[in-house]
């Protein structure tokens, strides 16, 4: 238990110091979209892993909150407004969006979130009045909390530090709940929890709400990182991605999303700039994840290590060649 | 008052009649078996109790409270618990969160997301006490794929009592279970005190017949004959079913 913890302080020691050990801005700014995408994927993980759950969808929430805040900017509204307008559309949406598809679980559920995903879509492509259509919407400029310029890339990281450590903690504390408990039931056992008591509709429901919320400030910090919002944000592609960060790092975790947001950016913006064709090396890595440990990085890593670390012991000629 | 009272109830599975005007009545206290051969409508019957489906006619009351437009999660917080013929646990978790889960059911911490569910002491003790009542104390903290299948049966049992039912239906408690196991379950149903009414499907009628006062024989939908044990054991239709006279 202390070595796990010992980890998790080095962690947060190096995230913390992350503007002094990254080479310049532009890495900074990779950070910073990390954990943006981590906070998207902990929402999705509460319905995957948590919930039994898969939403195809979620892009189109994020997306919501994103245009809610480039709108009511371009508006004439105020920072502080425009961001708590977006918290408050984002969760209505995200109500409609649950009613809609918690009418149904597996197959049907990721049907209706993919329908309902594609929807949010085509308004940001479409509504042009609103949205801009294929242009989207700039952002004029970050929010001064505090006094702190958020222009600043190293500000901009340390803001989304502290909203991503409270958005952690927050995902802690809900999955060790009473009411997480609940929710972990409804996923193995939906008709059990029903015969001990649950309401296993608005126990599913809430979860949504409390995914949306995670996905909702995602979605502000985006849209305040990139300066910008269009439609490709919302887009299927973007719904799946998070999908496979949440996979692959672990779902039914809480770091795994972290890690697995963490993969996909760095291959996307690092790896990008020396492979041209990066996506393939994504999707070999996706599928050495799921042949080597369907379980995700995170539950799987340790797995695998324990693995070798007994081959080794059992072939004590092998372990010497190995050191030599 | 009647514990459980159930009026003219009817299901049917498109063409299927699968109970066909179920007349039963159980006084608090009493220890009820329902005995049938397979296909005889005993599980759909519970359900239909339980609220897991609805009927297409009549009425269920527990205590009077008329249950047939409940939803099932509502039963159980009028004191309606059930085990399962199939085995429905939580097989990633302990023993004890099990248990937890069941008596979080009839808790409003249910809906709490803050609180931290393992410093809640008194469910704690509370899942404990429910397991060592079941013999599995020892076991607690183990997860539920590490137990044998009669453990699973006793933690069925344990999470059913765990609720404070005041009706309790069993479904086929004795199946698959060993020699041995089912001496313990037997002695366990023996022990549940008289407050909590028993209602219990089996198909071992040497354990059954003894725990039962009172008994019903299903066949077709139907309750057929319903009496002592001497005057069931001695109907001609009973034998007729399983004897095929």
């Amino acid at each position: 238990m202390t070595a796990i913890r010992v980890a998790l302080l080095a962690a947060l020691a190096a995230l913390i110091a992350v503007p002094w050990w990254v080479p310049g801005d532009y890495y900074v700014s990779v950070a910073s979209q990390i954990l943006i995408y981590a906070i998207f994927a902990l929402g999705v993980d509460v319905l995957i892993g948590y919930a039994g759950l898969v939403s195809l969808g979620h892009a189109g929430l994020f997306g919501l909150a994103s245009y809610t805040v480039a709108a009511a900017l371009a508006g004439g509204s105020g920072q502080f407004g425009a961001i708590l307008l977006a918290l408050a559309v984002a969760l209505a949406g995200t109500a409609v969006f649950a009613a809609l598809s918690l009418r149904a679980t597996g197959i049907g559920f990721i049907m209706i979130t993919l329908a309902l995903g594609q929807i949010m879509w085509g308004l940001a492509y479409r509504w042009v009045d609103l949205t801009n259509g294929d242009n989207g919407i700039n952002v004029a400029s970050r929010p001064m909390p505090f006094g702190l310029d958020l222009e600043v890339a190293t500000n901009f990281y340390f803001a989304v530090l502290v909203v991503f450590l409270l958005a952690l903690l927050a995902a802690w504390i809900f999955v060790h709940s009473p009411f997480g408990a609940s929710l972990a039931g409804t996923r193995d056992q939906p008709r059990r929890m029903t015969a001990l008591g649950f309401h296993v509709w608005l126990i599913r429901f809430f979860a949504c709400m409390f995914s949306g919320l995670l996905t909702a400030v995602a979605g502000i910090l985006f849209v305040y990182y990139t300066k910008f919002i269009s439609p490709p944000s919302l887009q299927l592609t973007s719904s799946a991605e998070v999908v496979l960060m949440v996979i692959s790092g672990g779902s039914g975790t809480l770091l795994g999303p972290v890690v697995g947001a963490a993969l996909v950016v760095i291959v996307k913006n690092v790896a990008s700039a020396y492979i041209e064709r990066w996506n393939m090396l994504l999707g070999a890595i996706f599928v050495a994840i799921v042949l080597f440990m369907p379980e995700g990085l995170v539950p799987g890593a340790p797995r695998i290590w324990r693995a070798v670390l007994r081959w080794l012991r059992a072939n004590p000629a092998a372990a010497k060649g190995a050191a030599e | 008052m009647t514990a459980l009272a159930i009026h003219q109830l009817e299901k049917s599975f498109g063409g299927l009649r699968v109970t066909c005007g179920v007349d039963l009545a159980v006084e608090p206290g009493e220890r009820r078996l329902i005995i049938g051969p397979n296909g005889a409508g005993k599980t759909t019957l519970f359900n239909l109790v339980t609220g897991e489906l609805r009927p297409d006619r009549g009425a269920v009351a527990l205590f009077g409270a008329e249950l047939t437009r409940l939803p099932a999660r509502a039963r159980a917080h009028l004191g309606l618990s059930r085990t399962y013929q199939i085995i429905t646990l939580f097989p990633k978790d302990t023993l004890l969160r099990n248990v937890m889960l069941s008596l979080l059911g009839r808790e409003k911490r249910r809906w709490n997301p803050l609180l931290r569910l393992d410093a809640q002491r008194d469910l704690l003790e509370r899942a404990e006490a429910a397991l060592a009542r079941v013999g599995l104390s020892a076991k607690a903290r183990r997860p539920l794929a590490e137990t044998s299948y009669g453990e699973r049966r006793r933690v069925e049992i344990a999470m059913a009592l765990a609720q404070n039912p005041r009706v309790l239906l069993l479904d086929e408690p004795f199946a698959g279970l060993s020699v041995d196991e089912r001496k313990d379950v037997q002695k366990l149903l023996a022990g549940i005190p008289r407050d909590v009414t028993i209602v219990m499907i089996e198909h071992d009628m040497d354990v059954a017949l003894d725990f039962a006062e009172k008994i019903s024989v299903m066949h077709f939908g139907e309750v057929i004959v319903e009496g002592t044990r001497a005057e069931v054991v001695a109907d001609k239709r009973v034998k007729e079913i399983y004897l095929g006279e």
